[in-house]
């Protein structure tokens, strides 16, 4: 509908300002603004951020010593398992969600989303279903304790409260259906004249993907908990061995979402760090049509990998090989991208501004999780690590400093078109110190921890652990707490700075720089000319 | 623009397809997982029903495999369970009885059920049953004892590598609903 009337306006709409915001609590809650419902994205990713990053600081200070200090072992696993759930479904996703919004439509000189109303439900699923979630912690039996991955039949033993977790599963997985149809549907119909597919900004591209990765193991996923939840309630046996069902099928059906869900976490921070990378090097992105056929592989792969997360189950030979070689040649799009961005930077005219210190950490940090993950996909070798401190530190390095850390630059890279001021670069850059060091000292000695055969998921641990388990747990507020400093940045941005150019870096590629700063509320009412 | 609005409709209605085949695609995975049980052995699972020996099946006395068997207990079930014989030196090819016995611990009637499962993965569908008590579910009255046959042969195609199998029940209490769940996951 808001397209139509778009349409219509046209003429008279070329004063942007006549047709600005709504005034008060109404503009957020009924909102079909691209630019509203990204920044309302965004937000509740920052706030999730900090409630998944307590839950991790306190599973960081009850491991700072051996022994048991500040919560129960039946706490500790909530907090581990509500951790990874908020971070995934409720911080990180959303996050990216929130750069689509913003980001898509200006990228690809489109009025708005394609589905402005539906947008608006997409956000507004969000916090009910993470107040959901959050809300077993007070039940009767508490929130989930077995593991993100909430494997049967540990969690068939949970409390009543698991009906309400699955079901915030349920609502989560539907928003994130939601806004990926919308994404499909934007990039697929809403693209300005002449912008083809493959000159399409590498951001567009890899949500374009993701969001059909998306849709394609989303639902497999709530299949996989609603049979959970008539296990658990109805007395059906899909994962019970009495009733002549197979736990290991969950892992399997649950995996098979799994694994191109990790994907769908760090493509679009491919994405993100396809777009800084060439701005702060003053280069064209090296090997564009490269990237985007490593991404769709990288895609594709994904989908058949899922048991490597399952070697020591137990299957039969060929199935080992098979899971292991297809894993490894995952690291072969990979490589081509760290290859391009390297080429990109490769004799650019570097300069090193907050967003581009982000996007070089994640290539160092991204590739050290990228490797301890070819050393796990040897079905060998995994079954010393499986379940150990090496594979916590495996996954925190690809997703902490991998699709965090492309998050936070990419917020660094467009605040200034967000909000019309730039962010104080000393504080950003102080920012960036503090977490580069924090994240590192949280979790490298992870591997060697791993690596001795300390087991994840444990409120207590043997003593020849305690030394690095306490570095860590320094570590790990380090990080945390620096994170506080990001919130004062953005807050000081929005309120004031130094004024931001329609281009705010040094000449970058891009529609979306074309726009003043900041982006009015309407932006492309009139498709852009593209060259 | 009323066109570009069509295109949407087309293209939102084809993902919206999309997804719910993918949340049928979940369900779907069920019976797929089944069905590769049975045919590779997956996850340990043995047939579920009597073993037809073929005929003139030729014992190998030259080849010699331990046959292990255990019996858990899950859940706190009031059960006693334990084989007669912990293990027994076969040749492929050739019938062996055992017995497992069992004891309902409760003052009342208990029906059980008992699940196996063959490690490794790889020999389970050369475990063949001729005669099991774990094809039918088990009723025992209070207190009562009993010992229950098996019957298996190991077939002679058994994978070269293979010297040691093991078989393992654990017997469940069978409840109403997972007795009907039961019935309906051997009818897939």
């Amino acid at each position: 509908m808001t397209t139509i009337t778009q349409g219509h306006d046209a003429a008279h709409d070329h004063a942007h300002d006549s047709h600005g915001p709504a005034r008060g609590l109404s503009r957020w809650l009924f909102t079909t603004n691209h630019k509203d419902i990204g920044t309302l994205y965004l937000l509740f990713a920052l706030v999730m951020l900090f409630v998944g990053g307590g839950m991790a600081l306190v599973v960081r200070a009850e491991l700072f010593q051996p022994g048991l200090q500040f919560v129960n072992p039946e706490f500790f696993n909530q907090m581990t398992t509500m951790h990874a759930l908020i971070m995934v479904f409720g911080m990180i996703m959303p996050a990216f969600v929130g750069f689509a919004n913003w980001m898509i439509p200006m990228m690809i000189g489109a009025p708005d989303m394609a589905l402005p109303r539906l947008n608006n439900w997409s956000f507004w699923i969000l916090p009910f279903a993470g107040t959901i979630l959050l809300s077993t912690l007070f039940m009767d039996g508490g929130g989930p304790a077995a593991g993100w991955t909430l494997y049967p039949p540990l969690v068939l033993q949970s409390g009543n409260s698991l009906a309400f977790a699955i079901f915030a599963v349920h609502l989560l997985g539907m928003s994130s259906i939601l806004g990926a149809i919308n994404v499909i549907v934007t990039i697929m119909n809403m693209r300005a004249p002449g912008m083809t597919l493959l000159k399409m900004p590498m951001f567009v591209w890899t949500w374009l993907i993701t969001a059909y990765l998306l849709l394609l193991v989303m639902p497999v996923l709530a299949g996989a908990v609603t049979m959970l939840l008539t296990d658990r309630f109805f007395g059906t046996s899909f994962f019970q061995a009495a009733g002549g069902g197979d736990p290991v099928l969950f892992q399997h059906i649950f995996w098979f979402f799994g694994h191109p869900e990790v994907y769908i976490i760090i493509l679009p921070s491919f994405g993100i760090i396809s777009q800084i990378i060439p701005a702060f090097s003053r280069k064209p992105l090296f090997g564009y049509s490269s990237m985007v056929y490593a991404t769709a592989g990288i895609a594709f792969l994904s989908c058949i990998v899922w048991a490597h997360h399952m070697f020591t189950v137990g299957m039969p030979l060929a199935g080992q090989m098979f899971f292991m070689m297809s894993t490894m040649l995952i690291a072969i799009p990979t490589a081509v991208k760290i290859f391009n961005w390297t080429a990109t930077m490769w004799r650019g005219s570097l300069t090193f501004e907050t967003p581009m210190l982000f996007a070089i950490a994640f290539l160092f940090l991204f590739s050290i999780g990228g490797f301890s993950g070819v050393m796990m996909a040897m079905a060998p070798l995994d079954f010393q690590y499986h379940d150990t401190y090496f594979i916590v530190a495996h996954f925190h390095y690809v997703l902490v400093p991998g699709a965090l850390f492309a998050a936070i630059g990419g917020a660094y890279f467009w605040l200034p078109k967000w909000t019309g001021h730039m962010y104080d670069e000393t504080l950003g850059k102080i920012h960036f110190w503090l977490s580069a060091v924090g994240v590192n000292l949280t979790f490298f000695p992870q591997h060697f921890l791993g690596l001795a055969g300390m087991p994840r998921r444990i409120p207590d641990y043997a003593t020849q652990f305690a030394d690095w388990n306490a570095v860590s747990s320094i570590g790990a507020f380090l990080f945390g707490f620096s994170q506080l400093m990001f919130v004062y940045v953005v807050v000081k941005c929005i309120r004031g700075g130094k004024q931001a150019t329609a281009q705010v870096w040094d000449n970058p590629e891009g529609l979306e720089w074309t726009v003043p700063s900041p982006a009015p509320y309407h932006t492309f009412d009139q498709p852009p000319p593209i060259k | 623009m009323s066109s570009s609005v069509h295109g949407n409709r087309q293209l939102v209605t084809r993902l919206v397809i999309m997804a719910t085949c993918m949340f049928g695609f979940g369900f779907l995975l069920v019976p797929i997982y089944d069905v590769m049980c049975e045919i590779t052995g997956l996850g340990g699972r043995t047939s579920e029903t009597v073993a037809v020996i073929p005929a003139g099946v030729q014992v190998d006395t030259g080849r010699t495999v331990t046959v292990e068997f255990v019996a858990i207990v899950n859940e706190q079930a009031p059960w006693e369970f334990h084989p007669a014989v912990t293990s027994m030196e076969i040749h492929p090819g050739q019938l062996y009885d055992t017995t497992f016995h069992a004891r309902n611990l409760a003052d009342r009637e208990l029906v059980g059920q008992a699940v196996p499962s063959v490690a490794p993965g790889a020999a389970a569908r050369h475990f063949q049953k001729t005669e099991c008590f774990c094809f039918t579910a088990q009723k025992f009255h209070a207190r009562e004892g009993r010992d229950m046959g098996l019957q298996f042969m190991v077939d002679p195609e058994l994978p070269e590598y293979v010297d040691r199998i093991t078989l393992s029940y654990t017997f469940f209490v069978q409840k109403q609903a997972a007795g009907q769940a039961a019935v309906v996951a051997s009818t897939i």
